[in-house]
C-alpha cells in the first residue's frame, strides 16, 4: 500500500517537473511557424457574437481549410466524369436524349456546368475566405515576430531535439561573444538574452508561405475576372477576304455575364495566304511542317497596317485580343452557269475538313439568278465532297491520302428546287435543307453526281446548264479569336506561387541557443541546442559545424572526473545508441 | 539514288530504329528480371542477425526503457582536424517512438549485401538499357517519346528506375526500395509492350510546342517521384502497424517480422516520403501552369476544365491536403498518409483512368473543326 504511495507521488512529481519543462520548451518552439493553434472545438455559450466568433474560429482553423481542400478536390470529380456544357455542347445534348431520368436530377444539381454551379463555387469561395482569414492574423504575427526577437533559451537545453556540450577554459562572456559573432556571420538574427545567445534563421519559410497563399488568391481572382470579362468567337476566312472585330462578323461567339459589346478589341484584318507544307515521308509523314498564316492587320479604327504571321502555338495578340489559328481547309472555286451559259454563280465555297488528310465536304448553294430551262426561277444545291489527294479510280476510296494539293478532285452530286434559305431559321453554310430539293437524275435514274479535276465542267441533265471547277482552289483558315483579360495577372500568381513554396517547402526555420556559463568548479560549461520546425538532419548537422568552429574558439578543458555535465547528461539519457541506426 | 529511293531508306532507317528501341525494352526487361532475382536473394539470404535488435526494442519491457531513453548519439564529420569535436546528441520528439532503423534489406549480412550490390549493378544495367530504348523510339518518330500510352510507360518506368539511383547515388540509405520498384517496374513495361503497344506515329499539329517538352517531361518525372513517395507511404504504414503491434505487446508473424525488421523506422519512412513528396510538390505545381501556358497557346484558353487538367487540379489539391495535414494537429501520421496514398491514386487516375474511360482534348487526337456535314457518296 505504502509503497504505491510513493509510487504515486513520485510520478506526481515527476509529471510536474515535466509540465514546467513541457511549458519552457513550448515557449522555445513557440512561434517558430505562424500556423494556427488548434483548439478543441468548445461550443459557444453567448449569443449571435459567440456564435459568428465561433464559426469564423472554426472556417480559419487548419482543419477545416483541410477538410475543404478536400471537398474541393471531391467537387471537382463530377465535372471530368459527366459531359459539361462549357466544353462540349453537343455531348451534353447528347446525354440529355439517352438519360431522361438523370438529366433534369444532373440539371438541378448543376451537374452539367460543375465549375460554375453553387455548391462548387460554395466551396471554393469558403475555402478563399478562410484563406484570407488564415492570411491576415499571419500576416501581423509575422510581421510582429520580425520585429520582436527569437525567444531566450529554454532552462534545459538537454532536452531539445539537438543538442551538445563542453567544458572550456574560455570565459562566459567570451564564449557568448564569439557565439554571436559567429552566427551574426552565418545570418542568424542573434542576441544576448541573459546568459545564453538567441539565434534564428530562415524567416524566408513563412515569408514564402505567405506569398504562397496570397499568390491563390491572386490567381483565383485573375482566372475569375477573366471568366467573367471573357470572350470567345470563331471566323472561318478564305485567302484574300478579311474580317472586322465585331460580333456581327463571326460564325459563332461566346462571351462571359459582364462583357459588353464595347469591350470588344478595335481592330481588324485580311488573310493574305495560308501555306501549308507536310511530311513527306517517314512515320510523320502527313504532319504539317509549316502551318501557318500571313495576315495584314490595323489596330484601332485607322491604324497602320502591320503585317504578321500566324502559326498553330503563335497567336497574333492585339491588345487584349489573340488570334488563333485553328483550323485550315480548302475552298475550290466554282463557276455554275445557267442553260444559256449565263454566270449565275462563281466563288471559292469553303468545305470542311473530315479527317487529317483533309478529306473535305460543304455545299455549293445557289440562290439568286438563276432560272431553269423552263425559264422558272430555281435554286440549285450541290453536295460537294473534296480530297486534295485523290488516290485514283483505282484506289477503291474517295478519302484523301495526303493533306496537300497533289491530285485535286471534287465531286460533286446536284439538287435543284427551295433551299428554304428565306424562312427565317438559320442555315449553316455547310448543310443542304432538301426537304424542298429534287434530285438531278442521270441516265439511269440515280442522282446526278461527277468526279471533275480543276478546269473540268459537268452539265447538267435535261439543259439545265453547266458546273465548272475552275483552275483555282484557294485555302482558308480558320481563326479563334478570344478576349480573356486578366491572363498576366494569373501568370504572375503562378510565378508567384511556385517561387513561395519553393521557399516555404525548402527553406527551414530553426532556432539555436548557445549558453555558456561557469559551473561550480569555476570552468565555463558551454551548451548548445537547436530546433527546427521539423526534425530534420540539417539542424543537427549546422549544429555540429557551429559547434566544431565554436569548439575551436573556446577548445576544451581537461576533463575532471567525475564529469558533472556529463553526468547529467547520462542521467537522463542512459542509453545512447550508437550512432549507426541515426537517420541519414 | 531517285528521291524515292531515298526516301524508302529514309523510312526503313527509322523503322530500324523502332525495332532497336524494341529490342532494347524487351532486354531491359529481361535485365529487370535478373535484378529482381538478385533483390529477391537479397532479403531471402540477407541475416537476421543484426535485426533483432529492433525488434528487441519495441518488446514491451523494452519499450518502456526505449522511450524514457530516446537519445541517438551522432558524431559529426566537422570541416576541421579536431578530432575531439563536441558529440551532438539527437533525440526524437516527445511522443513519438523512437525506433533505430533497420539495417536494409540485405539485414546486416556480407552475403546478403553482396547480393543486393549485384541488384543494384543490374538495375543500373537496366536502367541503361530502357533509357537507350527510349531514346531510339524517340529518334524513330523524330520527336519527344511521349505520344501515346506505350511510349509514356517506358519512359515513367525508366525515370522512376533513374529517380531510384539517383538517390542512390546521393548516398541516401534506400537500397531496400529496390525489391519494390523492380516489381512495378516490371508490371508497367509489362502493361506497355502488351497491352498499350502502338506503332510508331505521328503527332498532331497542337503536340508541336516547346511546352509540350516541358510540360510533358516534368509530368513524368512529377510521376516517378509521386510513385517513390507512394512505395515509402504504403512501407511505412506498415511498417508502423508493425511498431504498434510490438509496442503494444503483439506478436506479429514471422514473414512480416523477416521484412519489416529491416526497413527504417516508420519515423524514417514517414519522413522520407514526406520530403519526397514535398520536395515534387512545385514540380508539379510548375507543370500544371507549363500546361496551362501550352493550353492557352494551343487551344485558345489556358484553362478550360478539360477531364485531364481537372485531374491534374485534383491530384494538385489531394497533395496540398497532405502537405496540410501534415502540419495539422491530429493528422499527422497515418491520417496523412492516406491522404498521400489518396493522392497518388488520383495521379494514377489522371493517367490511365483518363486516358481510357474519360475523353477530351488530351486524348491526342482529332482536332481542328469536327465535321458538320456529309455527303451521299
Ligand atoms: C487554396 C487552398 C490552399 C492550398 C492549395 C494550400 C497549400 C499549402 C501548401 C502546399 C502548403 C505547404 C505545406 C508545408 O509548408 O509543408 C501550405 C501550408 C500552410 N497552409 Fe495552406 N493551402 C491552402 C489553403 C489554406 C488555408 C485556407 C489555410 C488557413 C487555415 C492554410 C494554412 C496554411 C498554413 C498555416 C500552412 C503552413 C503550415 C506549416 O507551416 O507547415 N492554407 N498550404
Amino acid at each position: 500500500m505504502s509503497k504505491t504511495t510513493t509510487d504515486d507521488s513520485h510520478r506526481a512529481a515527476d509529471d510536474t517537473s515535466k509540465a514546467a519543462d513541457d511549458q519552457d520548451l513550448g515557449a522555445a518552439g513557440s512561434q517558430l511557424s505562424t500556423a494556427p493553434t488548434e483548439d478543441a472545438p468548445n461550443l459557444p455559450s453567448l449569443g449571435v457574437i459567440g456564435w459568428a466568433r465561433w464559426f469564423w474560429r472554426q472556417l480559419t482553423s487548419m482543419r477545416v481549410a483541410l477538410l475543404l481542400l478536400l471537398l474541393l478536390s471531391l467537387g471537382a470529380i463530377p465535372g471530368s466524369l459527366i459531359p459539361q456544357t462549357g466544353i462540349d455542347e453537343t455531348a451534353v445534348a447528347d446525354f440529355r436524349e439517352r438519360h431522361d431520368v438523370l438529366a433534369p436530377l444532373y440539371d438541378k444539381l448543376g451537374l452539367f456546368h460543375v465549375y460554375s454551379s453553387v455548391w462548387f463555387s460554395a466551396i471554393y469561395i469558403l475555402l478563399f475566405v478562410s484563406l484570407i482569414g488564415c492570411i491576415v492574423p499571419r500576416t501581423w504575427q509575422f510581421v510582429g515576430q520580425l520585429r520582436g526577437r527569437p525567444p531566450g533559451a529554454p532552462r534545459r537545453l538537454t532536452r531539445l531535439p539537438a543538442h551538445t556540450t563542453w567544458r572550456t577554459e574560455a570565459e562566459p562572456e567570451a564564449v557568448r561573444e564569439a557565439a554571436l559573432a559567429l552566427l551574426k556571420k552565418r545570418r542568424f538574427r542573434a542576441h544576448l538574452a541573459g546568459d545564453a545567445v538567441a539565434a534564428e534563421k530562415g524567416y524566408l519559410r513563412e515569408v514564402g508561405n505567405l506569398l504562397f497563399h496570397i499568390a491563390l488568391i491572386v490567381m483565383l481572382i485573375a482566372f475569375g475576372w477573366g471568366q467573367l470579362f471573357k470572350s470567345e468567337g470563331n471566323k472561318l476566312i478564305v485567302e484574300g477576304d478579311g474580317f472586322a472585330n465585331t460580333l456581327t462578323q463571326y460564325d459563332d461567339f461566346k462571351s462571359g455575364s459582364l462583357f459588353t459589346n464595347d469591350d470588344l478589341e478595335p481592330f481588324s484584318f485580311d488573310v493574305k495566304e495560308f501555306t501549308g507544307t507536310y511530311e513527306r515521308t517517314g512515320p510523320n509523314k502527313g504532319t504539317p511542317r509549316t502551318y501557318q498564316s500571313e495576315l495584314t492587320y490595323t489596330e484601332g479604327a485607322d491604324g497602320k497596317e502591320k503585317t504578321a504571321l500566324v502559326k498553330v502555338n503563335k497567336p497574333l495578340e492585339i491588345g487584349d485580343a489573340k488570334v488563333y489559328l485553328v483550323s485550315h481547309g480548302y475552298a475550290p472555286v466554282i463557276t455554275v452557269r445557267d442553260g444559256k451559259g449565263k454566270i449565275v454563280y462563281r466563288d471559292a465555297v469553303p468545305l470542311l475538313p473530315l479527317d487529317a488528310n483533309v478529306t473535305s465536304s460543304g455545299v455549293v448553294k445557289v440562290l439568286d439568278g438563276y432560272r431553269n430551262p423552263g425559264g422558272e426561277k430555281e435554286q440549285l444545291g450541290f453536295n460537294a465532297f473534296f480530297v486534295p489527294t485523290f488516290g485514283g479510280s483505282a484506289a477503291g476510296t474517295m478519302l484523301s491520302q495526303f493533306p496537300a494539293l497533289d491530285y485535286p478532285v471534287l465531286a460533286l452530286s446536284a439538287y435543284h428546287g427551295d433551299l428554304k434559305a428565306d424562312s427565317g431559321i438559320p442555315q449553316s453554310v455547310y448543310q443542304m435543307d432538301k426537304t424542298k430539293m429534287k434530285e438531278f437524275k442521270d441516265a439511269e435514274g440515280e442522282l446526278f453526281k461527277k468526279l471533275l479535276t480543276p478546269g473540268e465542267t459537268m452539265t447538267l441533265p435535261d439543259g439545265a446548264g453547266s458546273v465548272t471547277f475552275e483552275k483555282d482552289v484557294r485555302e482558308w483558315a480558320g481563326f479563334q479569336i478570344v478576349q480573356e483579360p486578366g491572363g498576366g495577372w494569373a501568370l504572375g500568381g503562378a510565378v508567384a506561387a511556385i517561387a513561395g513554396l519553393a521557399g516555404s517547402l525548402f527553406i527551414q526555420r530553426r532556432r539555436v541557443w548557445v549558453r555558456a556559463v561557469r559551473g561550480e568548479d569555476g570552468v565555463t560549461v558551454v551548451e548548445m541546442a537547436g530546433l527546427g520546425r521539423s526534425e530534420s538532419a540539417k539542424v543537427p548537422e549546422e549544429l555540429g559545424d557551429l559547434a566544431g568552429i565554436l569548439y575551436d574558439r573556446a577548445p576544451a578543458a581537461p576533463d575532471p572526473s567525475p564529469d558533472p555535465t556529463d553526468s547529467t547528461d547520462t542521467a537522463t539519457d542512459p542509453e545512447a545508441v550508437p550512432a549507426e541506426g541515426a537517420e541519414k | 539514288m531517285t528521291l524515292a529511293a531515298a526516301t524508302d531508306l529514309a523510312a526503313a532507317a527509322n523503322e530500324n530504329l523502332a525495332e532497336i528501341s524494341n529490342v532494347l525494352v524487351y532486354s531491359a526487361m529481361a535485365v529487370y528480371t535478373l535484378a529482381f532475382f538478385a533483390y529477391i536473394a537479397e532479403w531471402t539470404f540477407g541475416s537476421r542477425s543484426k535485426v533483432a535488435r529492433t525488434a528487441a526494442a519495441l518488446s514491451p519491457k523494452a519499450g518502456a526503457e526505449a522511450r524514457k531513453a530516446p537519445a541517438v548519439t551522432v558524431q559529426q564529420a566537422g570541416g576541421t582536424a579536431v578530432l575531439e569535436r563536441p558529440k551532438v546528441v539527437v533525440r526524437a520528439a516527445t511522443g513519438s517512438r523512437d525506433v533505430p532503423d533497420g539495417p536494409g534489406a540485405h539485414g546486416g549480412d556480407e552475403k546478403g549485401d553482396l547480393y543486393g550490390r549485384i541488384a543494384v549493378s543490374l538495375t543500373v544495367l537496366a536502367f541503361c538499357l530502357s533509357f537507350g530504348g527510349v531514346l531510339t523510339r524517340a529518334l524513330s518518330v523524330e520527336r519527344a517519346p511521349w505520344g501515346n500510352m506505350y511510349e509514356f510507360n517506358i519512359t515513367f518506368s525508366t525515370t522512376a528506375v533513374g529517380v531510384y539511383l539517383l538517390l542512390l547515388a546521393l548516398k541516401k540509405d534506400i537500397r531496400w526500395l529496390g525489391l519494390f520498384l523492380t516489381t512495378t517496374v516490371l508490371l508497367d513495361l509489362g502493361l506497355a509492350v502488351t497491352v498499350l503497344y502502338t506503332e510508331s506515329d505521328q503527332l498532331v499539329p497542337a503536340l508541336h510546342s516547346y511546352w509540350l517538352y516541358i510540360h510533358v517531361s516534368t509530368a513524368i518525372l512529377c510521376g516517378a517521384v509521386f510513385y517513390v513517395g507512394a512505395v515509402g507511404v504504403i512501407l511505412y504504414l506498415f511498417k508502423d502497424a508493425y511498431e504498434n503491434k510490438l509496442a503494444g505487446g503483439g506478436k506479429p508473424g514471422s514473414f512480416a517480422t523477416s521484412v519489416l525488421e529491416r526497413l527504417p523506422a516508420a519515423a524514417s519512412l514517414d519522413k522520407f516520403s514526406y520530403r519526397v513528396n514535398a520536395a515534387v510538390f512545385p514540380l508539379w505545381t510548375f507543370t500544371i501552369i507549363a500546361g496551362a501556358i501550352w493550353a492557352g497557346d494551343a487551344w485558345g484558353r489556358y484553362w478550360g476544365w478539360d477531364p485531364k487538367e481537372v485531374w491534374s487540379f485534383i491530384t494538385w489539391v489531394a497533395y496540398a491536403c497532405y502537405l496540410h495535414a501534415r502540419a495539422t494537429a491530429g493528422w499527422k501520421g497515418r491520417k496523412a498518409a492516406y491522404l498521400a496514398l489518396l493522392a497518388f491514386g488520383c495521379w494514377l487516375f489522371n493517367y490511365y483512368g483518363v486516358n481510357i474511360f474519360v475523353s477530351g482534348k488530351h486524348s491526342y487526337a482529332d482536332v481542328g473543326l469536327s465535321a458538320l456535314g456529309s455527303v451521299g457518296f
